[in-house]
């Protein structure tokens, strides 16, 4: 793992990469994607960081603890169900919205709020437990 | 509904069951006139009962019912005949004296409050079983006083021959409810009815095809529960609850719930000579021993638990004959019997209270310090005795009166003058030797019993003489009631208060009178001699409860041990065996096998995958290394993406793809640290076995897909998805609206299932070192030191390292003993 | 093409089982791998298998035009996937945990929770 072109390269992957699980999550709900498989795809960039750049690095980088993401995700899916409460409609029914922003109209949904809840879970949980199973890898 | 006055009688179970829920609560505020107060409610109760007793005595049987599970005919159906209301009086008016007394024995006990809320408990179960009308409330009522009973006398639950008697009581007690449920069902489903009015009604079962198993039942559960050889064991050790739970338990309840169920059933099946046989034979034979026992005992409160036992055989024998004498003589005698050996039990537990002892051979001269004390006892052994002008005596005479026929009872009667003149015996010595004669010294220097422990032995006293002296009434308003109601037909009384002297019965009782006369002069050497009998025998039921017992457990863990034996490839052969006959025996049974497949039609980039998969899949199997391995695993799941993506599952092939990718990442971090043994490690004949059975699973799977296939494929779930997505979920990716939106509650769950196993991971690797789990069971567990729990950036990085740069040091070593 | 899949799925739990059999913990991981896939391609032919047509409605219709495959056993799968991932991490590292504790990954050596000579039943009230 120690090359030079996989360690300078590999930052530049990542950001694609990264950018790449974006774009499936956001697309998710027209076209083949979503957030299993984008938070998949974000981790699998965490797990390649991990490996050219270092675990420390890596955890620098993702300025927070990665469990935490994944407890944020449930919360914020469980929180999109939540908010059909206000609405007097049953738990988890998706509500919609647009919103002007720049003078484009994009649409907001509980759904999508939902589906970054599952990117945020599947990205944190995975991308701890392999930055886990690296740093227990290094030097042994 | 208008308010009909003789629904007051369902309060009797209900009422104290409901008191005992708040008894402890009431007794840590009312403390020491917990249990006086508490006494009034089965006091208001008896009162009640009396009311009813003209009613009763003039032929009128007073029922109730509830509705309960009417789709099965079964209700809460109560009856108040005769018989029922003697049992309910003596019940509660024992159990209001009982009360008072336990309040007072245990004055300052920690648990006087657990103590009376289960008196009080008991009470209800046993009012509820003597009035019970229905075979299935009886039942209940029954097996609620067996689980009182255990934990009345497991009190004292510190003590391990407590939790031992407790244990026994309920196990004996316990088959006998059984036996009482089988029979209760036979009953019903002979008779058509669960209601004992009913079953009253239709009279004797006698002859009938499923008369002898029924009768065989409801003995089993009369002669455990009310302590008949050879089930009699349990009742002296039940001694080891406290007196005022004896004087209870021994006297009015319990005990007697099995003679109330003979006596209640009698007219259904008596009267036969099976039931006359087995009752006789087994009530003598009970009595001797009992009586023979308690000649045995120096500890007072064993004595008069052996003669209980006795007692409940000389009733048992009454019962079993069955003539008019013969039912009112049991039924005066369980009054008497119940009245005098309460006091009994009561007078020694005082005499405990105030000396520390209950030694026959260490008491003596207590009169002149306890004299009221030795009022009740007197008053209650001269009933017990028999003497005249007591409950004890009419009880006798009516017996002996019933005898002297046949061969049978001519034998009964030989050991009824027996048994009584050796109880009679029994009773003077409890009378007379510890309260006369020298003083002597005791581990506590004598008093007398304070008020609350001194009323109940002496209304009881009082109670058995006073009936006496007004026997013709008493006769007439509850012995003659009850007797009918044992007997099934109208039994007159003709007790009276005058003895007549040209019947054989006087003679009777004067020959009693002298076996107990010698009985307690020659108590001493009567005692030695069986002493000596009973070691050279050995033999104890007692004993031999132990050996069943712990043989039960052993059998328990033989059985435990070779289902779960711990061998987890014969676990799993178990699951896929199990799971092949479950695939193969319904399609073969019900000759569902699927049509034979045809060659599939495929594009030639199809066969490539499909191909692809079985070379992964064959690899995997012939990988000899763990790169190998992990390289043949990746490939069978590229292929399984790639079927996704020709099948029109873009969203799959994806996931698929990129959980590839991490499983070869991860497992690559894992698979450096473990070793993948080169060989297999089976068996040739394990290997063939688990080919066949893998094989076999493939196949039934393959086979049960396609009779699926073979059927037309319910559509709607799938069409009702296709038609909503857009214009309710605006989305186009069905998929994902499934997932996101239709059953997001699902997927709520299974993210969360995702962080779980995210979190366990994180707490499988974060343990610095192995836990020194020890190897053997007698290793001493070593502290295990544990990081503190911090969010991982901070400390955990630095422990796993550390973990990981000594792995060896880390490893357990083979004694257990850890780093 | 079912029948194709039917049999691909068969061959998919034969090799699962055969490994799950296997007293090794890894080939007994492998095998769980392989078990995940066979459930799923048993879920994903069971509702019938379309070639190439995704569930994904056009944009500017309410409904698709013409018939795709079944999105119901797809979305199943897609979830069981991850979750099966997950689960299947967890136990890779738990039996990793389990060779550094007791040095062992044959099954038939790891007896700590069920020792061969374990504590009999007390015999005592």
């Amino acid at each position: 793992m120690n090359s030079l072109l996989f360690r300078t390269m590999a930052p530049v992957i990542v950001a694609a990469m990264l950018v790449f699980s974006l774009y499936l999550l956001l697309r998710g709900h027209n076209e083949p994607g979503g957030g299993f498989v984008g938070g998949l795809i974000a981790a699998a960039a965490m797990a390649l960081l991990g490996m050219a750049n270092g675990v420390m690095a890596t955890r620098r980088a993702l300025h927070f603890d990665a469990l935490n993401y994944a407890g944020v995700g449930v919360l914020l899916a469980a929180l999109a169900g939540v908010l059909s409460v206000f609405y007097d409609v049953p738990f988890l029914t998706g509500l919609w919205a647009e919103v002007q922003l720049f003078g484009t109209p994009i649409s907001v949904s509980t759904p999508m709020l939902f589906d970054l809840g599952v990117y945020l879970t599947v990205f944190g949980s995975i991308v701890s437990v392999v930055l886990a199973l690296e740093a227990g890898g290094e030097g042994a | 509904m208008p308010f009909r006055p003789d629904l007051l009688l369902a309060l009797l179970p209900v009422a104290p069951l409901l008191l005992a829920l708040v008894a402890a609560g009431m007794t840590l505020v009312l403390r020491r006139f917990a249990g006086v107060l508490l006494a009034v409610l089965p006091a208001a109760m008896f009162a009640y009962l009396a009311t009813l007793v003209e009613r009763v005595a003039g032929g009128e049987i007073i029922l109730v019912h509830l509705d309960w599970i009417v789709s099965y005919g079964i209700g809460l159906d109560l009856r108040l005949d005769g018989l029922s209301l003697v049992f309910a009086m003596t019940i509660s008016g024992i159990g209001a004296v009982v009360l008072i007394y336990a309040g007072g024995y245990l004055r300052g006990h920690p648990d006087l409050g657990r103590l009376l809320a289960l008196l009080l408990g008991f009470t209800g179960a046993m009012l509820g079983l003597v009035l019970a009308d229905n075979l299935v409330l009886l039942f209940v009522f029954w097996e609620a006083t067996s689980v009182f009973s255990f934990l009345l006398i497991g009190f004292d639950r510190g003590r391990q021959a407590a939790r031992r008697a407790a244990v026994q009581a309920l196990l004996v007690t316990g088959i006998g409810g059984l036996a009482l449920l089988l029979g209760a069902v036979l009953l019903a489903a002979m008779t058509g009815t669960w209601r004992v009015s009913d079953l009253l009604a239709g009279g004797s079962l006698g002859g009938t095809a499923g008369y002898l198993p029924a009768l065989l039942l409801v003995l089993l559960a009369a002669f455990t529960k009310s302590a008949q050889v050879p089930f009699h064991f349990w009742l002296p050790n039940a001694m080891e609850a406290p007196t005022p739970v004896s004087a209870f338990l021994h006297s009015a309840t319990m005990v007697q719930a099995g003679i109330y169920l003979l006596a209640r059933l009698s007219p259904v099946l008596g009267g036969t000579e099976a039931w006359t046989g087995a009752l006789v034979a087994v009530g003598g034979v009970t009595l001797l021993w009992g009586a023979v026992a308690a000649l045995r005992q120096t500890d007072l409160k064993l004595m008069l638990a052996q003669t209980t036992i006795a007692s409940l055989g000389l009733l048992v024998l009454m019962l079993g004959l069955g003539s008019d004498a013969a039912v009112s003589a049991a039924m005066l005698y369980f009054v008497g019997h119940a009245l005098y050996k309460a006091a009994l039990f009561m007078v020694v537990g005082a005499i405990d209270h105030a000396t520390g002892t209950r030694e026959l051979g260490a008491l003596s001269g207590l009169a002149r310090r306890m004299p009221l004390s030795f009022l009740a006892a007197a008053g209650a052994a001269l009933s017990m005795l028999g003497l005249p002008l007591t409950l004890g005596y009419f009880g006798k005479e009516e017996l002996y009166l019933a005898l002297g026929g046949s061969g049978l009872e001519l034998a009964a009667l030989i050991v009824a003058v027996l048994g009584n003149g050796v109880l009679g015996g029994i009773a003077l010595a409890i009378a007379i030797r510890p309260f006369l004669g020298p003083i002597v010294q005791t581990p506590k220097r004598a008093h007398e019993a304070g008020l609350s422990l001194l009323l109940g032995p002496l209304v009881l006293a009082a109670a058995g003489i006073g009936a006496a002296v007004l026997i013709g009434w008493f006769g007439m308003m509850a012995i003659a009631p009850a007797a009918s109601a044992v007997a099934g037909r109208a039994v007159a009384s003709h007790l009276s208060l005058v003895p007549d002297f040209g019947s054989l019965a006087l003679w009777l009782s004067l020959l009693t009178w002298g076996v107990a006369a010698a009985t307690f002069a020659r108590l001493d050497q009567l005692r030695t001699l069986l002493r000596r009998v009973q070691g050279a025998v050995r033999f104890t039921f007692d004993a031999a409860f132990d050996r069943a017992m712990f043989g039960l457990i052993r059998l328990a863990g033989a059985v435990t041990r070779f289902i779960h034996h711990g061998r987890l490839e014969l676990y799993v052969v178990t699951v896929f065996g199990l799971l092949a006959l479950a695939l193969f025996v319904p399609m073969l049974s019900y000759r569902a096998l699927p049509p034979w497949p045809l060659l599939p039609q495929l594009r030639f980039y199809e066969w490539g995958i499909f191909a692809l998969a079985a070379a992964g899949l064959v690899a995997l199997l012939l990988a000899r290394t763990r790169l190998g391995a992990i390289v043949a695993l990746g490939v069978q799941g590229l292929a399984v993406a790639l079927v996704y993506l020709v099948f029109g599952a873009p969203d799959l092939a994806f996931t698929q793809l990129v959980v590839e990718v991490l499983a070869v990442v991860i497992l690559t971090l894992v698979m450096t640290r473990l070793a993948l043994d080169r060989r297999d490690p089976r068996e040739i004949e394990d290997l063939l076995r688990d080919g066949t059975l893998a094989v076999l699973c493939g196949v039934g799977l393959t086979a049960a897909l396609l009779l699926v296939l073979s059927h037309p494929l319910d559509p709607r779930l799938a069409e009702f998805f296709t038609a909503h997505s857009v214009p309710e979920a605006h989305g186009r990716n069905i998929v994902n609206v499934i997932i996101v939106d239709f059953r997001g509650l699902d997927t709520l769950g299974e993210i969360s299932v995702v962080l779980a196993a995210g979190i366990a991971v994180l707490a499988l690797l974060r343990r610095s070192k192995p836990a020194a789990m020890p190897v053997l069971p007698t290793t001493v567990r070593k502290p295990r030191r544990r990081p503190p729990i911090v969010l991982v950036p901070a400390l955990s990085v630095p422990d796993l390292k550390a973990q990981a740069a000594h792995p060896v040091e880390a490893k357990l070593r083979p004694d257990g003993s850890g780093a | 093409m079912e029948v194709a899949l039917a049999i691909l799925a068969g061959l998919f739990f034969a090799t699962a089982i055969w490994f799950l059999l296997s007293r090794g913990i890894i080939r007994m991981l492998l095998g769980l791998v392989v078990l995940g896939n066979a459930t799923h391609l048993l879920i994903f032919t069971a509702g019938r298998v379309t070639r190439e047509v995704a569930p994904i409605v056009p944009v500017g219709l309410q409904v698709p035009a013409l018939a795709t495959a079944n999105p119901l056993p797809q979305a199943l799968i897609l979830t069981a996937i991850v979750i099966g991932f997950a689960m299947f991490t967890f136990l890779l590292v738990l039996a990793y945990r389990a060779y550094r504790t007791l040095d062992a990954d044959d099954t038939a050596s790891m007896r700590l929770a069920e020792p061969e000579d374990g504590p009999r039943p007390p015999l005592s009230y």
